[in-house]
């Protein structure tokens, strides 16, 4: 006989307790932001916004707009992030003079830092506001720092270690090449994990090079093309797992890069997004 | 400084896949998959992260173009459509309505492709309908 299991998103007692603090937490950053526009310490404000029934990223200019605020909580906490620096890249160099403020979680914020080191953003032009993430979100994520330095809401959650990059060094080599390589044969070559992402700010895409990765063909060329692509988040990747959830494939390239992470800060001392005095090990070969 | 971004539904299939086009002061910009679809839930295919780039391409065809002597020329809607008219009237009239294929649309609704399907069968009374993919 079949079970009845309640479908996600169907609201609890849990969400009734859970709904004050989220809405606190909205508050708190239209404070914040409203501060910032009617000081005109920010031309805009990129941010989210609940629009239609959807969260969409939005640039605020107006403080009645904040009305439409969003945290980008669904079901869950933080299930409609967006690349928030990837637009902020777009207007700062339509508008090099103006000054924008950025809404960021703690990876976000480990974004930003490195995409200063990356000179993709002058830092004196970029406002953050802050958010801290729940306790839950930051472990599903295995996030290093769930917060920014300076949140503006949110109770600053404790950091989750990188489990699955651990899961996946249990095997032994022949069994992990093979794990990898069944998840990467699955892949659809839509781009769609170089497209969303962050700290992908490249003109010319070594992905799109039939000289160095064969293009033109499904699947792509394995291992190559992701591997190509690991290589590349070498000192750029500062975890914020927006590849991962639009991957059409579930492959886990989050463990992959976090994986990354690792190397780069075992052999350079380099923990990206964290080290912002000097330039990324292969941001010095240019 | 106007930026804006578009919910809207892909044209390239008909799985319905939402996605926001980022609008910069009038031009298309890029494309950011709608996390909260039901549809795609955050994802595209290699066509949908491109539509910002075909939107506003030079070499998309903005009018119809109908070929006179030899050339193709730009034309009105009315004129075309007449002319389109016209011409299947003819064929239709002297070979018969079977003498006229419909290829259908993988880029439109279920809905205009009953409509076009009705069309073909019960207005010029041909059963040669088919799939775009077959052109």
């Amino acid at each position: 006989m079949e079970t009845f299991t309640e479908p996600a998103g169907v609201w609890t007692d849990s969400c009734l307790q859970e709904k004050p603090t989220e809405s606190a937490m909205i508050e708190d950053v239209k404070a914040k932001v409203k501060e910032l526009l009617e000081s005109s310490a920010i031309d805009g404000f990129v941010g989210l916004a609940e629009r239609n029934g959807h969260v969409a990223p939005h640039l605020f200019r107006q403080p009645d707009e904040l009305e439409l605020l969003s945290l980008g909580d669904r079901e869950q906490a933080g299930d409609a992030r967006y690349p928030l620096n990837k637009l902020l890249i777009n207007l700062a160099c339509a508008y090099p003079d103006s000054t924008f403020g950025v809404l960021v979680r703690g990876c976000d914020e480990r974004g930003l830092k490195t995409l200063y080191t990356w000179n993709q953003l002058h830092r004196d032009k970029v406002v953050p506001v802050g958010i801290a993430c729940p306790q839950d979100l930051a472990d599903r994520c295995e996030c290093a720092q769930p917060f920014p330095d300076n949140p503006v809401a949110g109770e600053k959650a404790k950091p989750h270690e990188f489990g699955s990059v651990d899961t996946v060094e249990e095997m032994n080599t022949p069994e992990r090449f093979a794990y990898w390589m069944q998840e990467f044969e699955k892949c659809i070559k839509c781009y769609g994990c170089r497209d969303v992402c962050p700290m992908c700010f490249c003109k010319e895409c070594t992905l799109e090079n039939d000289e160095l990765v064969k293009t033109g063909t499904i699947p792509p060329e394995n291992p190559v093309f992701h591997l190509t692509r690991a290589v590349h988040m070498a000192g750029r990747c500062i975890d914020c797992g927006l590849c991962e959830e639009a991957c059409p494939a579930d492959i886990p390239l989050r463990t992959l890069y976090k994986k990354v992470f690792e190397i780069v800060d075992e052999e350079f001392d380099y923990r990206t997004g964290f080290t912002t005095d000097r330039k990324s090990p292969l941001n010095i070969i240019d | 400084m106007d930026y804006q971004t578009v919910l809207t539904t892909c044209t390239y299939c008909g799985c319905g896949c939402n996605f926001y086009l980022e609008v910069l002061d009038g031009k298309v910009i890029g494309t950011i998959p709608c996390k909260t679809s039901p549809t795609n839930e955050g994802k595209l295919c290699i066509k949908g992260w491109n539509v910002h780039e075909f939107v506003q391409s030079p070499t998309r065809l903005t009018t119809p173009l109908i070929r006179k002597n030899g050339e193709l020329q730009e034309a009105s809607w009315d004129e075309a459509l007449d002319f389109t008219a016209k011409r299947l009237q003819e064929i239709a009239a002297e070979n018969g309505g079977e003498s006229i294929g419909f290829l259908a649309s993988a880029k439109v609704t279920n809905e205009e492709n009953y409509l076009f399907q009705k069309f073909a069968r019960a207005g010029v009374g041909s059963n040669n309908v088919d799939h775009c993919a077959r052109l």
